[in-house]
């Protein structure tokens, strides 16, 4: 990997943030004057001004970008209207829940998407391939909230053996941890299949067959190596839509969490929340990508001297 | 290439008919406004769980006809659906055209634009517009308008890259035709399937995202009803009346199953490359 491929990914990262941060400016300010939104408006006018102040909303729009930025940059992203206390804080006491719901989540995908995955290809045109595939469809056109509604239904209300919402200890985790799971589990699952078979059928394959390979050995070892590319970018992917994959299945199991707060702040127009939520999904992608890329050279020295490399999205 | 139907295409054509059919003619299948109330009737079952013929679907929990319920949220939830994914691929072919014909500058900018939009998951993006701008019905289409059209451009600025260097162009250029007209008649129509191909995609997604987010109480807003919403509403009464949630997440279900499966049927039919 050439230090060049490293800077010019890290200056891609750098302008994506500058992006974000900036968008998020310019929309707020489009949708009308900020002071409105963010204080009650039965406030005197001597408050506003104070409120304004702090907020930085004085000065021409330039000023205001300017006091922003720097705001930013020293971590200071305004105040929550709903606690009054930092926007900052209200955000990192939930980002911890959303973590590990995330983390289970894509453990749960990984074991169960990529065996079945490799399965499938295995199995290639047969009834186990068929089984698993009209699975991983179904999958995809499952919306979560109604199958964590299912789940809810089954085991909360009908059995009896979970709790419907809430965080505590491990049962709380299982239905969100099987909603979010098994959604992505499908699309591993034909991830792994699609790029098993391309790989399959290439030369190094037949030699290890060839060799006298075992059967595991061959598709673990060979095939799935070959296969790891786009793993990675799907992976990638999972990661950096972490909250916004969480938002639907935290208010379903009113799980405390980034997702299920940035529901709840869009309703009540906490727009500092809401405003350092998004900047921060936007990190969120734009260091997976970066570790994708950086990944990707690692797996296949080949890409990280290309002159650019090639990203199919999933 | 073999022309037979599967049967699951078969089913799925008859499941989206079916869906269709109701979203545009249901009115007749209830005598019930979709609105009105019952105190005297809460939470009555379907008719094959014990119900009346009176209320073949069931009551929620302020007695409102869940069939009426069900008709009003499908034709909402479909029609939004299908405005939106036609906005999109409007949006999104017509950047991607832009892309193809003015030169670099153009290119630029619309490829930029469609980094930016991949920069952040859709949901996102939808979230913070709907807080910055408040929750209506025509933010709301907007926003599903939006969805997907980096897709479209992409997709729609390949094709016509590629379509550029083809025989047929040249020969229409040889013979003097202006570039506005061969891109409006001879490249838009030829590369048609890339649109369609996104359109079957997109939609089902569409769908998804409507509901989604109508679920979560930021979409569509009572007394209007989608099948999103319905679904929201049902969550709260699941314990006493759990069709009104069930019901209209099948309904969801199949239908985004039905496209999806069509779509992959089409897809095979127009592309012959994508055959496996």
């Amino acid at each position: 990997m050439t230090s060049r491929f490293l800077v010019r990914k890290l200056l891609r990262l750098l302008l994506t943030l500058w992006a974000a941060v900036t968008l998020v400016f310019v929309v707020l300010r489009l949708s009308g004057d900020p002071i409105v939104a963010l204080v009650p408006a039965d406030l005197p006018d001597a408050i506003i001004d104070q409120y304004r102040e702090r907020l930085g909303l004085t000065g021409s729009i330039l000023e205001q970008y300017g006091a922003y930025l720097s705001g930013v940059l020293r971590g200071d992203f305004g105040y929550s209207f709903r606690t009054a206390g930092p926007a900052w804080d209200v955000v990192a006491s939930r980002v911890s829940a959303t973590l590990l719901l995330g983390g289970a989540a894509m453990a749960l995908a990984i074991l169960v998407g990529i065996p079945a995955g490799i399965a499938a290809a295995h199995w290639h045109n047969r009834a186990g391939d068929r089984v698993i595939m009209t699975g991983a469809v179904f999958g995809y056109a499952m919306p979560n909230f109604f199958f964590g509604i299912l789940l809810i239904l089954l085991f909360t209300l009908n059995l009896q053996w979970l709790p419907s919402g809430g965080m505590g200890g491990f049962s709380h985790l299982i239905m969100p941890t099987l909603t979010l799971g098994l959604a992505s589990a499908g699309a591993f699952a034909r991830f792994t299949r699609s790029s098993l078979l391309e790989v399959l059928g290439a030369g190094y394959m037949r030699t290890a067959r060839a060799k006298g390979l075992s059967l595991r050995r061959q598709m673990l070892v060979h095939a799935l190596r070959g296969a790891l590319v786009p793993l990675t970018t799907l992976l990638g992917f999972t990661i950096g839509a972490l909250i916004a994959g969480a938002v639907v299945t935290e208010t379903v199991f009113a799980w405390p969490g980034v997702g299920r707060l940035l529901v709840v702040s869009v309703s009540e127009r906490d727009l500092a929340v809401v405003q350092l939520i998004v900047i921060l999904a936007a990190a969120t992608m734009a260091f997976a990508n970066l570790a994708v890329d950086l990944a990707y050279g690692w797996l296949d020295p080949r890409i990280g001297q290309e002159r650019r490399s090639q990203r199919a999205g999933p | 290439m073999s022309r037979r139907r599967s049967l699951g295409t078969t089913v799925a054509l008859v499941v989206l008919v079916l869906v269709v059919g109701v979203a545009l003619f249901g009115d007749f299948l209830t005598a019930y406004p979709y609105d009105q109330s019952n105190l005297l009737a809460r939470n009555e079952p379907p008719v094959f769980l014990g119900g009346t013929w009176e209320h073949p679907l069931g009551t929620d929990r302020l007695g409102r006809d869940m069939v009426a319920r069900l008709v009003v949220a499908i034709r909402i939830s479909i029609g939004i659906a299908a405005v939106g994914t036609l906005i999109s691929m409007m949006i999104g072919t017509s950047l991607g055209l832009l892309a193809a014909r003015r030169g670099k500058a153009a290119d630029d900018a619309v490829m930029g634009l469609v980094d930016l939009q991949a920069a952040l998951p859709f949901i996102i993006i939808a979230l913070a517009i709907l807080a910055f701008f408040g929750r209506s019905l025509t933010i709301f289409i907007m926003l599903i308008g939006l969805y997907g059209w980096e897709v479209y451009a992409r997709q729609v600025r390949g094709a016509a890259l590629a379509a550029r260097n083809q025989p047929y162009i040249e020969a229409a250029r040889a013979v003097g035709i202006t570039t506005g007209t061969i891109y409006r008649r001879h490249i838009l129509p030829n590369i048609s399937n890339v649109i369609i191909v996104q359109a079957t995609l997109n939609f089902p997604q569409a769908i998804l995202l409507e509901t989604g987010l109508s679920f979560l109480g930021l979409g569509i807003q009572p007394p209007l009803t989608s099948l999103g919403q319905l679904l929201g509403e049902g969550r709260d009464s699941l314990a006493s009346s759990w069709w009104v949630a069930v019901i209209p997440g099948t309904v969801i279900f199949l239908t985004t199953l039905a496209v999806s499966l069509l779509g992959d049927a089409l897809r095979d039919r127009l592309d012959p490359t994508l055959r496996r």
